[in-house]
């Protein structure tokens, strides 16, 4: 007979799960109010959600302060890992959120806006992706994404219109072959190094000496091909515009940001080591991964005739650009990271809310599509503020000084100039240059064209005061950018240098 | 106040834009002109302040931007800049005192307000980031008012223009990020600071390396043969306002970073890429000068003139000796002055006929008089008469490079000469002759308003022919500091050679005094 297994509770450190549990807690909460009392209106979910999200910002920010203090924590069996770039994801995904939740007080009523179910499945997945980033074992990133993605996929169902339904099928056929190659190179991992946790994997195979290298190949591969397909890496994208043009402007505004930190940061964790311990073939592939996700996916939005299919591949392009953090992989290189994903959210969040707010139902005759470049002709008669607010988020997007996205740009050209990548720096610079060309495309339709009159009673037809104010912060958060960007590379510098990486 | 004046020159004009927004478009003529004339003053201000005798910088400012990375707000005038700030100013107040636009006037102001700041800043501005933002932030502008007042082509040619130029200043972002590296690497300190990078002493195939990288930059904006291909385009499709201040201020950005960036950091490689430059310059002034001849519409052939000119700039840059470059300063205001008035004399035109073919026109000296004078004055200024103001710039660059190479100042002096042709033979088919068209009969003369604009132009154009010195002796204390710098610095035996030691030759003439 088995002897008892005896755990103190205290070695748990079950405080670790402490944000994720919040999140969680949140969802079950809006489920059993529901319960009770039924047709609630959506400004009451949005708030408790906010107040939920809020209380998980701050227990992140509290494991911020013990971080400084005494380093990395660890917790439930060491499955829970606590580590700098955990706490930096994690903020970067609530903060993200809570800007994103208040779209939902749309002035039109949307379906999917009335059902509490939205917001749990939200909170739900906000857990997922918290999970994801705080844990070096591969069965939890696993569970993480998983969760994550199964919320994701349901909440753009939710839009309730037959492109949605395809965009949400798509993506989840998509996700359930990713989700198998995720599967099938851990079990390789622990097939050749006998654990699941990351850490442990880089010391078995440091031990051996990659004597396994053919086998930790296909592993790679898998993996790549896996989280390839959730950053929307060039060639496992082209879910991405179909998705995206298929889900509400919001959500795809949201897609476009918080997934992708929780894939950058699992990314970091397992190529990284790898990288560093010169395994050659990984660096190749990766050069040219990144190379290709941002020159194809350029070009590819050069002839989009839609806002937000092009807008969709432009943060194809951006993810390929950050990836190149991964490749580099010194200090300066994560820090900028993350530095451009936090001023990313800001203006992409602007982007995709000014896309929101002219949402129309019914497509008028000869319309292509939600967002056809025409419909924004001549803005700047009709609605000059509304037309400069997306040439700023436009500008901002194609890296014009001194909005939030021209100083992630050159702390990540710098990162690539001071690690010996002159190519990859020229490249990066250059591939700027094309997507100047699109996002430009956008502004001349709005500032140098004429009107069109069908479309203009569609400009901020969805806005109300909370979707103005998201917008108000996005647009102060890119253009004084430059004010935040000092505080932000000390925290961020001094949170990924303390977890190694 | 005196201490930040500069900041206030840059800031002022964009505060202003956005006060801008509230005023009512039938009176925000008068408010542009109120902003760019308190602009204006406060310029000359700067002037009275500054002391001619100081070849470093003077005003300067410094606040820490983005300390961990080494960027900083950091600002200062020199002789060089100074009457480049100046211009900048004068030329902003002349274009709004004489817009004749009247679509969408308050946004055109607004606009020129903001275009105002990124002016100012990028001459003003020490730092290579703060430097960059002014640069890059100067092309939307420009994008707007080409693309939104041009010509039928006006979409096409502003994209031209904006991607051109994004696309060379990122491949100088890049030479800053090195420099930067570079600075680190020697120092252990991030720093974009241009007056700490003055400091550094690279070896010759870095610089050579971001020589290029910079120069790519530099050289689309100016822009030099191959790259002009952009402003044709800009030009033929702009709007008057939009021609004026292209011409006069925004091309002066890519000569004016030649000499604060590219000589000072990288002396070796500059002597190498002297004659390289200087075999493009050439081309850029004969080919230019062809091809103007060829033109049909005048505004074409005052486009065209002006890319030459900019060669005469460049080479007068390229001499590396201290009249060179003084000289090819003083071009740069004097080309400004110039060519800036003769777009506005073509708008003036323009705005009469609605066309710009030099075979509509013809006898219009004996319908329009004082416009035939005024126009004139200004042909003979651009062709480089002696007591007009580009004579004085032309001459000192081509002395400058005379010391250099006998032969390239011959064929650039000559080439010059050859460009008269073409500017006098417009101006003999648009003014003499008999009026052959019956249009031209009616044709008003020029009017208070455009007058207002131009006659201010008549008289800087004539005064610093004659009597340059004022502007002169400031640049050349701030330039003989320059080419000393590049003297210290130049490691090969060739540039010491070419470079010449000021310090050394000072000491030489005041020891044959002393004899």
């Amino acid at each position: 007979m088995l002897a008892p297994i005896s755990i103190s509770l205290a070695s748990l450190n079950i405080m670790t799960m402490a944000p994720m549990l919040i999140a969680i807690v949140g969802a079950l909460a809006i489920l059993c109010i529901d319960l009770v009392k039924e047709g609630l209106h959506k400004s009451f979910y949005v708030m408790v959600s906010l107040l939920f999200l809020l209380l998980d910002l701050g227990a992140i920010v509290d494991f911020g302060n013990i971080f400084l203090k005494s380093g990395t924590v660890l917790g439930m069996f060491d499955m829970m890992l606590i580590d700098g770039l955990a706490i930096l994801s994690q903020i970067i995904i609530v903060a993200g959120s809570m800007l994103f939740i208040p779209l939902a007080l749309t002035s039109k009523r949307f379906h999917e806006y009335n059902y509490p179910e939205y917001f749990a499945l939200f909170l739900f997945m906000i857990a997922g992706f918290q999970f994801m980033v705080a844990s070096d074992n591969l069965i939890l990133i696993f569970v993480g994404l998983e969760t994550a993605s199964l919320a994701l996929y349901t909440l753009i169902a939710l839009h309730n219109r037959s492109k949605s339904f395809e965009a949400a099928v798509k993506y989840f056929t998509m996700g359930a072959l990713a989700a198998g190659f995720f599967a099938f190179g851990s079990m390789i991992f622990y097939a050749i190094t006998g654990s699941v946790e990351i850490n442990q994997i880089a010391l078995a195979l440091a031990k051996d000496e990659y004597f396994n290298i053919g086998f930790v190949l296909v592993a790679v591969v898998f993996l790549l091909g896996a989280i390839g397909f959730k950053l929307s890496m060039v060639p496992f994208h082209t879910w991405t515009p179909d998705v995206y043009e298929g889900s509400s402007a919001a959500l795809a505004g949201y897609m476009s940001i918080v997934p992708k930190i929780a894939g950058f940061v699992v990314a970091m964790r397992l190529f990284e080591f790898l990288v560093h311990s010169g395994v050659v073939w990984l660096q190749v592939v990766l050069y040219v991964a990144v190379v290709v996700t941002m020159t194809a996916s350029n070009i590819w939005a050069l002839v989009q005739n839609d806002v937000k299919r092009m807008l969709a591949y432009s943060s194809i392009s951006h993810a390929g650009f950050v990836m190149a953090a991964i490749l580099i992989g010194t200090t300066q290189a994560n820090t900028a990271l993350f530095l451009y994903w936090a001023l990313f959210s800001f203006t992409n969040l602007g982007a995709f809310s000014m896309l929101w707010v002219s949402r129309q139902k019914n497509l008028i005759p000869g319309q292509s599509s939600d967002h056809p470049y025409e419909k924004f002709a001549g803005l700047v008669r009709t609605m000059p503020m509304a037309a400069i607010m997306i040439a700023l988020f436009m500008l901002s997007l194609a890296g014009v000084p001194p909005f939030g996205l021209f100083w992630g740009k050159i702390y990540m050209i710098g990162a690539a100039v001071s690690a010996g990548y002159t190519m990859l720096a020229l490249i990066m610079a250059l591939n700027s240059a094309i997507a100047a060309y699109y996002y430009l495309k956008l502004i001349v339709f709005m500032f140098m064209k004429e009107p069109i009159a069908e479309y203009q009673k569609y400009y901020l037809m969805n806005a109300s005061l909370s979707l103005k104010t998201i917008i108000g912060i996005a647009a102060i958060g890119t253009i004084f950018a430059v004010f935040a960007v000092n505080p932000l590379l000390k925290v961020i510098t001094l949170f990924v240098y303390n977890s190694g990486y | 106040m005196q201490e930040h004046i500069l900041s206030i020159l840059i800031f002022f004009p964009a505060l202003a834009a956005m006060f801008g927004f509230v005023v009512h478009k039938d009176s925000v003529r008068a408010y542009g002109i109120t902003v760019a004339a308190i602009e204006f003053f406060l310029s000359l201000w700067l002037w009275n302040l500054y002391d001619p005798m100081t070849s470093g910088m003077q005003f300067m400012e410094m606040a820490p931007l983005v300390s961990a990375f080494g960027i900083s707000y950091l600002v200062g005038v020199d002789g060089i800049s100074l009457f480049i700030i100046i211009l900048s100013t004068f030329f902003t107040l002349i274009g709004i005192a004489s817009l004749t636009e009247k679509r969408r006037v308050k946004d055109l102001i607004i606009t020129l307000l903001f275009l105002e700041m990124t002016m100012v800043g990028v001459f003003a501005a020490l730092d290579a980031i703060v430097f960059y933002v002014f640069w890059e932030l100067s092309l939307i502008p420009m994008l707007y008012i080409i693309g939104a007042w041009g010509g039928p082509l006006r979409i096409y040619a502003s994209i031209k223009f904006f991607l051109y130029t994004f696309t060379g200043s990122l491949v100088m972002l890049v030479g800053m990020l090195f420099m930067a590296y570079f600075y680190y690497q020697a120092t252990g300190q991030w720093s974009f600071s241009l007056l700490e990078w003055y400091r550094l002493i690279l070896p010759v195939n870095i610089q050579m390396w971001l020589f290029g990288a910079f120069f790519l930059g530099f050289a689309i904006k100016v822009p030099m043969f191959p790259f002009h291909t952009w402003l044709p385009y800009a030009h033929g499709q702009a709007p008057t306002i939009g021609s004026v201040i292209l011409a006069a201020i925004l091309l002066k950005m890519g000569t004016y970073a030649f000499i604060r960036f590219s000589l000072p950091l990288f002396p070796d490689a500059s002597v190498i890429f002297m004659f390289p430059i200087a075999i493009l310059a050439i081309i850029m002034i004969v080919y230019a000068a062809m091809v103007a001849y060829a033109q049909e519409d005048i505004k074409q052939v005052v486009a065209y003139s002006s890319i030459s000119h900019m060669g005469v700039i460049i080479l007068g840059i390229f001499a590396l000796n201290v009249e060179g470059i003084t000289g090819s300063i003083f071009l740069m205001i004097a080309h400004g002055v110039v060519s800036g008035a003769l777009f506005l004399l073509v708008g003036v035109i323009y705005d009469r006929r609605h066309t710009k073919l030099m075979s509509e026109f013809g006898g219009l000296a004996s319908v329009m008089p004082r416009y035939a004078t005024i126009f004139g004055i200004m042909m003979m200024a651009s062709v480089g008469l002696p007591l007009t103001i580009n004579f004085v710039g032309e001459f000192l660059s081509l002395l400058g490079f005379y010391k250099q190479s006998h032969s390239y100042t011959l064929v650039a002096g000559t080439a010059i000469i050859v460009g008269a042709i073409y500017m006098l033979s417009a101006y003999k088919k648009a003014f003499f002759g008999n009026v052959t068209k019956e249009e031209n009969k009616n044709l008003k003369d020029v009017n208070r308003t455009e007058l207002l604009g131009l006659v201010p132009l008549v008289i800087v154009a004539i005064w610093l022919g004659v009597y340059p010195k004022p502007l002169l002796e400031p640049i050349n204390n701030s330039v003989e500091a320059i080419v000393q710098l590049m003297h210290d610095k130049a490691q090969t035996e060739e540039a010491k050679q070419r470079i010449p030691d000021l310090a050394h030759s000072a000491g030489l003439n005041s020891m044959q005094e002393a004899h």
